[in-house]
């Protein structure tokens, strides 16, 4: 009786797992090899070993890191900031509430604000500077990715933040503890759970954008997930595009190791 | 410390600004006579106006919506009976594994999600779509539906069901007068996190869908392709407003939690 209601439950979501977790990367493998005719072959691997595509994937993983690293940096003082703030859970819910916001409108957003004659422009007019190309570049396609996922963030940082005990730093300054040294042997080692747990889910997607570098980097950048939209929806090569996604797949799952251990105690 | 009172303060008030710019950027020039994203030039409410005269575009929205209350409420009641299921589970290996192969589709980039989902619609000889498109979301809300459930599962006492058996209660009668009540809360939050990211989702979308049948995300990536037009301003607007209500609504439902970490996306 117990196991038949048991296995009840299981049913409509063992399909689910069975239908959309495993067939599609199973299926993504399975046509990694074969070539734009449908025919079996390892081409798509050797390609892949090519300077063009190893380049792609170079720059693809320095601008995630790049992205990742600015998000950082401006994410966790925010994040502490906020802990000390009064109300913090609606300062919080503040700062997430942007990330709602349709990720396209956004991005449409700074069309207007870096376009030619946009807000930025003519803010550096203002200042003397003059105007010049801002919509584009690699300036502008970082900057937007961090706008948009700066809020993702901050919330785990917070998160761990919250979750510190404060007596820990009561008596680290007891004990003579400069606030730097404080946030070097203290804060910042208790904290780097929410922190790894921050870079995991910027870095991943980053590797895998694709709108933002069509819309704000015009086409200069390229991305892995450039690479495979226009593998699948333009050139209709799925074979190279899975082989690239195949590889973006292990390159996620390195990347879920080395920050995953978030539940084993860190020190 | 207690010199720089102000910078904190000032830190954050940067950080607020940027975060809202874009959007009210967006939302000031909706007013634009000019029809430019950068010179305001009298206030009109024409491109609300002709927004509402669009019947493409409104035809558009409807089926953006539909896709997201529908898919929101299977991925619910699938996403119920899976974390039912997890929390059944008495062997540790099957619970561990099951909930690895959950959280997949949360931390593989959109993308390949994408491109996989084609892959597995064009085997089995769908059609692209509706039915792909309202398939795909199904899938990926599917196991955020199960992450906000399965904690409120697991603080429910067993006590509770071994006293509802006690008293003659049949499984049936345990499930919908003492499970599925007390785990309500986790069932609307995970609802409204389906719906929200369902409203949101542009990448996977853009892999699924056909010729004929686009969303939200899709129509503006492509209006946006094409440079700035203020209808998608006015768009961004009521937009803005709209996700406004559902952000307070699924505030206030976690609030009834009392939990302090409610506000989700914590993996």
């Amino acid at each position: 009786m117990r196991t038949n209601s048991r296995n009840f439950y299981l049913i409509p979501y063992v399909l689910w797992i069975a239908l959309f977790v495993v067939a599609p990367l199973l299926l993504v493998l399975y046509y990694s090899f074969f070539d734009i005719e449908g025919h079996f072959t390892f081409e798509n691997y050797r390609n892949f070993f090519t300077p063009v595509y190893l380049k792609m994937t170079l720059s693809s993983f320095w601008y995630a890191f790049l992205i990742t690293l600015f998000s950082l940096l401006i994410a966790y003082p925010t994040a502490y900031l906020l802990t000390k703030t009064k109300h913090k859970q609606l300062w919080l819910l503040l700062i997430i509430l942007p990330s709602w916001i349709n990720l396209l409108l956004k991005a449409y957003a700074f069309l207007g604000i870096f376009g030619t004659y946009g807000a930025a422009n003519s803010f550096l007019d203002a200042m003397g500077i003059g105007s010049r190309q801002i919509l584009f570049t690699d300036f502008s396609f970082i900057f937007v990715s961090v706008y948009i996922f700066l809020p993702f963030m901050i919330l785990p940082i917070y998160n761990s933040l919250d979750e510190l005990n404060p007596t820990l730093l009561d008596a680290s300054n007891d004990l003579g503890g400069s606030s730097w040294v404080t946030f070097k042997r203290v804060i910042f080692p208790l904290t780097l759970d929410g922190v790894k747990a921050g870079c995991q889910i910027v870095f991943i997607p980053a590797l895998s954008l694709f709108m933002l570098t069509r819309l704000i980097a015009g086409n200069r950048v390229i991305t892995l997930g450039t690479a495979i939209e226009q593998h699948f929806l333009v050139t209709q090569d799925w074979g190279m595009g899975s082989t690239i996604a195949v590889f973006l797949i292990i390159a996620m799952v390195i990347i879920m190791v080395l920050t995953g251990r978030r539940k084993r105690g860190i020190l | 410390m207690k010199k720089n009172r102000k910078w904190p303060a000032f830190y954050l008030a940067l950080i607020f600004i940027i975060l809202y710019a874009p959007i009210f950027y967006l939302i000031f020039y909706s007013f634009n006579s000019g029809g430019t994203m950068y010179q305001f030039e009298g206030f009109t409410l024409d491109w609300y106006r002709e927004l509402f005269a669009d019947t493409r575009l409104l035809i558009i929205v409807l089926n953006t919506v539909i896709i997201a209350l529908l898919s929101a409420a299977i991925s619910t009641i699938i996403g119920v009976a899976g974390a039912l299921a997890i929390s059944y589970a008495r062997k540790r290996r099957v619970k561990n594994t099951l909930l690895s192969l959950n959280n997949v589709l949360i931390v593989s980039p959109d993308v390949i999600i994408g491109a996989s989902f084609l892959i597995l619609f064009t085997m089995i000889g769908l059609k692209l779509g509706f039915v792909s498109v309202l398939l795909a979301h199904i899938a990926f809300s599917v196991p955020i539906v199960v992450l906000m459930v399965l904690p409120k599962i697991e603080e429910m006492s067993t006590s509770m069901i071994y006293a509802a058996m006690d008293l003659g209660a049949s499984r049936f009668d345990v499930l919908t007068k003492v499970i599925l009540p007390y785990i309500t809360p986790g069932i609307f939050a995970g609802f409204f996190m389906a719906l929200t990211y369902s409203l949101d989702d542009f990448a996977v979308t853009f892999f699924v869908t056909g010729n004929g049948f686009t969303t939200l995300s899709v129509e503006i990536y492509s209006l946006a392709r094409r440079g700035v037009s203020l209808n998608i301003n006015a768009l961004s607007a009521l937009l803005f407003l709209f996700t406004i209500i559902l952000v307070i609504g699924y505030y206030f439902i976690t609030k009834r939690n009392e939990k302090p970490n409610g506000m989700g996306v914590r993996q």
